[in-house]
């Protein structure tokens, strides 16, 4: 069934009243569809708020093919594509296949509703030949995936080259979280684990570490393979994942230092149940008192005082201008159940 | 921007924790990891054990102790006093000699090595030319006559070590005059044994291994006589007189020589094998001990019947018609005797046989009819049964002391009355600041309490709770009933026995309050006894109840051991603590904590599948909380299919402990010599590097998730009077933390004293917190509204304890093995946190409150969390802002028993296993500090004199001295007797005629 209909390309509205529009054309007013487009590339992507909507819009040339599937059986598989080497802007949503097989049900939505899993941070403050990647587990069921082990290194000292042990990356789990985001690859040194350095620890130590930090770890690693680095200021060629990366516009002007404030704490909401009633997330004491300002100095490098809460993905948004790559998610927007799971902790 | 400074470096609180904290390892408690040489010094009154990981130890009177290390950690094969001073020689097996002296240093002794020296022969000689076999110091003090492999015998001078080598005793003289016909069998023999003539120091008595003797004239360099034996030779002994001596052999034989002055060919006196007539083992050592009423003590070691004793460890006492053969659980190293040393005097008249067997020492009364065994006040044998835990009580009340020591004393009516025999040196060490017990749990089912208050870490009770239950082992099957004309006359000796009759007795955990004196044991088989203390011997039935901690929890089916079974009926049980009620869990899983709240007389206690609470007032199961995850087959099916998932991992332990073990014996016993330490660690690192590109080990980095297994494994139980649900009234509330990081809550209402008997106890959960990074609940604690950990029960009732502040707000602590978080009450938010592990890759294996006084100012103490790591660190972290102190290396991280064996004092101090039967002491304070201090004066050899005039100078030098040091002689006594006073007077009777012997 095909439609066919003109939208004022300067005035294009809200995304709410396209949709009403839509169904309106189609006089399916209850039906719950999924909105998608071709792009210029050919590929399929989803139209589901304001900004891709726009986006839509703004790339008709001078049609804009839109395509409308009925949520129950929407194909989820067919958005994404293979060949896409550009994201649009740091919103474009990247739904893998895979992901989708796993979950049928997940409904694109809003953008509160998309999460971070991984980025790159910290490029300006880094050697080109380093990587500091965060790998957000959280509000995921999938594994970090992936397994280190010792190795030896050769650094650079006063007395020449020496051969220093070193940690490195020795596996990564297929369809898991470290090797899903394309950012970490076997035979990675390890440098740093959430700011702290390693050299001078066992594998058990740092494998402690990772642990510890694992529902929001930050690796520095060397990668072993220095083809994909990141060029300062110039044009990039992205990191070496398979999927869908995209390089970052050659015009962002300068890279701020990736400060995800707050963020530090998220991964550590502890939950109460009171009287056996509703598990809920402990608050954070009222950090007024000295010593408490204090205590956060030994804490992690990036650790804020101030804001204990996971901000919403908007805000994230806003901050995000630091990383190069960021890929997200959609969240089950069943929390309900995860909730009871007691496997991950939402807002 | 706060946040990016430094941590604040104040310069008052680093000032303040110079007072405070200090590490020291101070001493070792128990018995020396396998002991290879043993030394005696009569005239010191000192024994010397050496170690096969290099190690010396001397010990004197009680409390008298020094220990040293050598450089090379080989094993000590010998140690000789040398006579009248106080000085040692040791030899290792690498054929190197040590000269160890005892000297005073600022006010104490202390034990020094002197010199060193290996014995080369000439260029292209072999290594047995020189291979030391035998060592005599001469009673002149100033050579030392070495035995070696060729039958030389060359000479030293001391303390130099020069070779004299116009004073070498070869073979070739020695063989000279030796009967054609009896040389030609024996050629090219080692020696075996050297021995001074007992009354003119110009004669010494050599024996080869063949079974050559030579008494040597060192004045003409000549022999004087030849004994021609013939039979392989093991060990001589002069008689005391110097008229006879006695030779031992490998066929178990012995035989007595006449040594006359005439030139006769000396025929032996007599030659007997005295567990004949069939082959006997060797006899290895031999003593012939005069008596003054003319009957001989004749003590030896082995000479057991091949075929049916060959396999014991004995040492038989022959005296007239007595003779009784010691049986020891473990292999002899060595024994001597301990007889009347007084050159004057005519007889020996032993007194006592010290015998350092593998796993214990054992002394033997030889003046008391029966010649029973005397209880050494230190060296005790801490593994007798394998140690399965250990808790630690400071500060014991006087009262509940006495009551345990005297239910002790009950226990050891068999042991003999005679004054401990090895009394040399003087302790001068302030008195133990306190009474403290250690308690030790063991596999066979004891709890052993120690005395751990000084020094010498000494047995004051034994605990069996065997009794409880019925066992295959008979309790009445007496090793030592042995009918009278049994042969030999074995009589078994000694308390090590490392074999459990089940292992499901062995004692998990321990909870005492030192209060009540109620104590609260529980073992592998999931089974809680509470105790009570009893002075007298009573019968009476243990109550029964059984926690079904599984409770509603349908289809699992429990694959490990099955509980033990219990005596039926009134069970007798001896003063002491006896048991009134057995809690039984089921499944009969290890028990992993244990709480006991003496004043609400409720016991709490948790397996890998729940916990559950006990009024053992009422004798009623409170309740209990199954902790299980539903997905966790492995915590239900037991422990024995968890073998073979770990398996693998201990394998590679075990390989990993095997490659440490090189490196650890560099570090065993070296107290905090940094620069070893470090060696040590570099060399370690180094084969772990090697080892790592040999084959890579990977670890897989995954984050908990609440199905992993054992997560409802309780780690952790504790009682507070908080406020737990509004903050306007606090109740008794019981915590439990779990492996799965779960910390549950229960509101408790225990009536009040008057109607405690009538109304039950309630309980009613009340939170549960789960950690977000679900590492294991180590530790729970509530802070006072003063930032004050929570006194123990009835510790306020006692008036040894502020009451806690229940106006201002308490505060909840949770230590998890990677993290510190401080929680509000009774609105739970978090307020504090210490990622330990995030930052430092380390985790939390113990962790207790303790106390630190500052050594500066008496008035000043705080309590802070000392913590032990998985790396065998220990940190001092501050109460209540979570802040690091101090970190100081302690344990290897390799040495994973170690590190599990520790256990904190709540005034700063410590003990962990460094070996199966030796504790080793540390200490954070800077105050409370328990370590040998001790003088060992040479005593004034008057009688000897003429013996040896050459000593004339030396005593003068010696006088004049000891002369100079007169001031702090002055000082000394008045510290001596205050220390007396604790002691008993037994010790104030010993050390008053040291003193005045000194005088």
């Amino acid at each position: 069934e095909f439609r066919r209909f003109s939208l004022e390309r300067s005035k294009p509205g809200k995304f709410e009243e396209f949709y009403g529009l839509l169904q309106h054309v189609h006089k399916i007013p209850n039906v719950d569809v999924l909105v998608g487009y071709t792009d210029i590339h050919g590929d399929l992507l989803p139209i589901n708020n304001d900004d891709n909507y726009h986006k839509a819009v703004s790339t008709a040339n001078p049609l804009l093919r839109i395509f409308i599937q009925r949520k129950e059986d929407a194909d989820y598989s067919a958005f994404g594509t293979d060949t896409m080497t550009r994201k649009k802007n740091v919103l474009s949503n990247v739904l893998r296949p895979d992901n989708h097989k796993k979950k049928p049900h997940i409904v694109i939505s809003m953008p509160q509703d998309f999460r971070p899993v991984s980025s790159i941070i910290d490029v300006d403050i880094l050697p080109e030949t380093h990587r500091r990647v965060r790998l957000y587990k959280y509000g995921t069921d999938k594994p970090l995936g992936f397994y280190i082990r010792d190795g030896s290194s050769v650094r650079v000292t006063p007395h020449g080259l020496e051969k220093v042990p070193g940690i490195f990356i020795s596996r990564l789990v297929p369809g898991g979280l470290a090797q899903s985001t394309g950012l970490l690859a076997v035979n990675d040194e390890v440098l740093e684990v959430n700011g702290i350095e390693v050299s001078g620890k066992s594998l058990d130590q740092v494998t402690d570490m990772m642990i510890a930090n694992s529902r929001n770890l930050i690796i520095t690693v060397r990668p072993a393979n220095q083809r994909n680095n990141v060029v300062r200021n110039s044009r990039t060629s992205g990191s070496s994942g398979q999927s869908t990366e995209s390089s970052l516009p050659s015009s962002t002007p300068n890279i701020l230092p990736n400060l995800l404030q707050g963020e530090e704490e998220s991964d550590e909401e502890d939950i109460i149940i009171e009287d056996s009633g509703e598990p809920q997330q402990i608050p954070k004491a009222a950090p007024t008192s000295e010593s408490l300002e204090s205590l956060t100095q030994i804490e992690l490098l990036h650790e804020s005082t101030q804001n204990g809460f996971l901000p919403s993905s908007e805000m994230n948004l806003n901050h995000s201008a630091g990383s190069i790559s960021m890929e997200y998610e959609v969240r089950d927007p069943n929390h309900k159940s995860l909730e009871e799971d007691g496997t991950i902790i939402t807002l | 921007m706060r946040r990016f400074l430094r941590p604040g470096h104040d310069p008052v609180r680093e000032r303040l924790k110079r007072d405070l904290f200090q590490f020291n390892k101070t001493v070792e408690h128990g018995f020396p990891h396998q002991p290879s040489a043993l030394g005696y010094s009569p005239f010191l009154r000192l024994m010397a054990i050496g170690t096969r990981s290099g190690a010396i130890k001397l010990y004197g009177a009680p409390g008298v102790e020094f220990m040293g290390l050598h450089e090379e950690n080989n094993t000590v094969m010998q140690i000789h006093f040398i006579p009248d001073q106080c000085q040692l020689v040791t030899l290792l097996d690498d054929n190197s000699l040590h000269l160890w002296s005892l000297k005073q240093h600022s006010g104490a002794s202390e034990l020094r090595e002197e010199h060193r020296f290996t014995l080369k022969g000439p260029p292209g000689s072999p290594p047995s030319a020189t291979q030391i076999t035998a060592v005599l110091p001469h009673s002149s003090r100033e050579v030392l006559y070495l035995g070696t492999e060729s039958g030389n015998i060359f000479v030293v001078e001391l303390p130099t070590f020069t070779l004299l080598e116009d004073r070498t005793i070869t073979s070739e003289t020695v063989l000279q005059r030796v009967p054609e016909d009896y040389c030609n069998r024996r050629s090219c023999e080692l020696v075996e044994a050297l021995r001074e003539h007992p009354k003119n120091p110009d004669q010494i008595l050599i024996g080869y291994s063949r079974g050559l003797i030579v008494l040597w004239d060192l004045q003409n360099n000549k022999v004087t006589h030849h004994f021609l034996g013939s039979q392989q030779l093991e060990n001589l002994y002069w008689q005391r007189d110097g008229s006879k001596f006695i030779s031992c052999h490998y066929d178990g034989s012995y035989t007595q020589w006449p040594v006359s002055s005439d030139n006769r060919q000396p025929e032996p006196l007599e030659n007997l094998v005295p567990y004949g007539p069939f082959p006997c083992k060797a006899i290895s050592k031999i003593y012939w001990q005069t008596t003054k009423n003319g009957v001989p003590y004749i003590i030896f070691q082995g000479g057991m019947p091949r075929a049916s004793y060959g396999d014991r460890h004995s040492i038989s006492v022959v005296h007239g018609s007595q003779q009784t053969a010691f049986d020891f659980t473990s292999r002899v190293i060595d024994f001597f005797i301990i007889f009347s040393s007084e050159p004057t005097a005519e007889f020996d008249d032993p007194s006592a046989m010290v015998v350092l067997a593998e796993e214990e020492l054992v002394v033997i009364d030889l003046k008391t009819a029966g010649w029973p065994a005397v209880h050494p006040p230190y060296l005790a044998s801490l593994h007798c049964s394998a140690i399965t835990c250990s808790h630690h009580v400071s500060n014991i009340p006087l009262k509940l002391w006495e009551r345990i020591i005297s239910a002790g004393s009950k226990q050891n009516i068999h042991y003999s009355n005679m004054p401990w025999p090895i009394d040399g040196g003087t302790n001068i060490a302030p008195d133990p600041p306190q009474r403290d017990l250690l308690l030790t749990g063991h596999e066979d089912g004891t709890v052993r309490f120690w005395d751990a208050s000084g020094v010498c870490l000494h047995l004051l009770y034994k605990l069996s709770t065997v009794r409880v239950f019925l066992t295959d082992a008979d309790p009445n099957d007496n090793m030592n009933t042995l009918g009278e004309d049994e042969w030999p006359p074995l009589r078994k000796v000694g308390t090590f026995d490392p074999y459990s009759d089940d292992p499901r007795l062995g004692i998990q955990k321990i909870y005492l309050c030192k209060y009540s004196g109620y104590l609260a044991v529980a073992g592998t088989a999931g089974q809680v006894l509470v105790m009570e203390l009893n002075d007298e011997d009573a019968e009476h039935v243990v109550d029964h109840a059984e926690a079904d901690l599984l409770q509603d929890q349908e289809g699992y089916r429990w694959k490990g051991h099955e509980k033990l079974k219990t005596r039926d009926g009134p069970v007798r049980f001896e003063a002491g603590f006896q048991p009134f009620v057995l809690v039984q869990c089921q499944p009969p899983a290890v028990v992993t904590s244990l709480a006991l709240h003496s004043e609400w007389k409720l016991v709490a206690f948790g397996t890998s599948h729940g916990f559950g609470l006990f009024d053992h007032q009422q004798k009623r199961l409170v309740f209990v909380k199954c902790t299980l995850h539903p997905s966790d087959q492995l915590a239900l099916e037991g422990p024995l299919s968890r073998v073979k998932s770990l398996k693998k991992s201990l394998r590679q332990s075990f390989r990993r402990i095997r490659r440490s073990r090189v490196s650890s014996r560099k570090r065993r016993g070296g107290s905090g010599n940094a620069s070893e330490v470090q060696e040590a660690n570099a060399k370690f690192d180094q084969d772990a590097l090697q080892e790592m590109e040999l084959a890579p080990v990977q670890r897989k980095i995954e984050a908990r998730s609440a199905e992993d297994s054992f997560t409802g494994f309780v780690r952790t139980l504790y009682f507070a009077d908080t406020f737990l649900r509004d903050s306007s009234r606090h109740c008794p509330s019981l915590w439990a933390g779990t492996n799965g990081g779960t910390v549950y809550a229960f509101c408790l209402r225990v009536p009040p004293a008057e109607r405690r008997m009538d109304e039950p106890v309630r309980a009613e959960q009340a939170k549960e917190i789960q950690l977000m990074h679900r590492a294991p609940v180590v530790g729970i604690l509530v802070l006072d509204g003063r930032s004050t950990p929570l006194p123990e029960p009835l510790e306020v009732a006692h008036d040894l304890s502020k009451s806690p502040d229940m106006q201002g707000s308490h505060q909840l602590l949770v230590v998890s093995e990677e993290q510190f978080k401080v929680f509000t009450l009774p609105k739970v938010s978090s307020k504090l946190k210490l990622k330990l592990t995030a930052l430092e890759g380390c985790r939390v294996r113990k962790v207790t409150v303790a106390n630190f006084g500052s050594c500066k100012t008496d008035d000043y103490s705080e309590n802070d969390l000392a913590v032990l790591t998985n790396l065998g660190d220990i940190q001092i972290i501050s109460l209540p802002f979570l802040k690091l102190q101090i970190r100081y290396p302690c344990i290897r991280k390799e040495d994973v028993s170690g590190i599990a064996s520790c256990v904190f004092t709540k005034y700063g101090q410590g003990f962990y296993l460094i070996s199966p039967s030796e504790f080793e002491r540390f200490s954070l304070s800077t105050k409370w500090l328990v370590e040998p201090r001790c003088i060992v004066d040479i005593p004034e050899v008057t009688s000897n004199n003429h013996v040896h005039n050459k000593s004339g100078m030396e005593n003068a030098a010696r006088k004049s001295r000891s002369s100079g040091d007169h001031a702090e002689d002055e000082r000394k006594p008045e510290r001596l007797m205050e220390h007396a006073l604790l002691n008993d007077e037994k010790v104030l009777k010993e050390i008053q005629s040291t003193l005045e012997g000194g005088r």
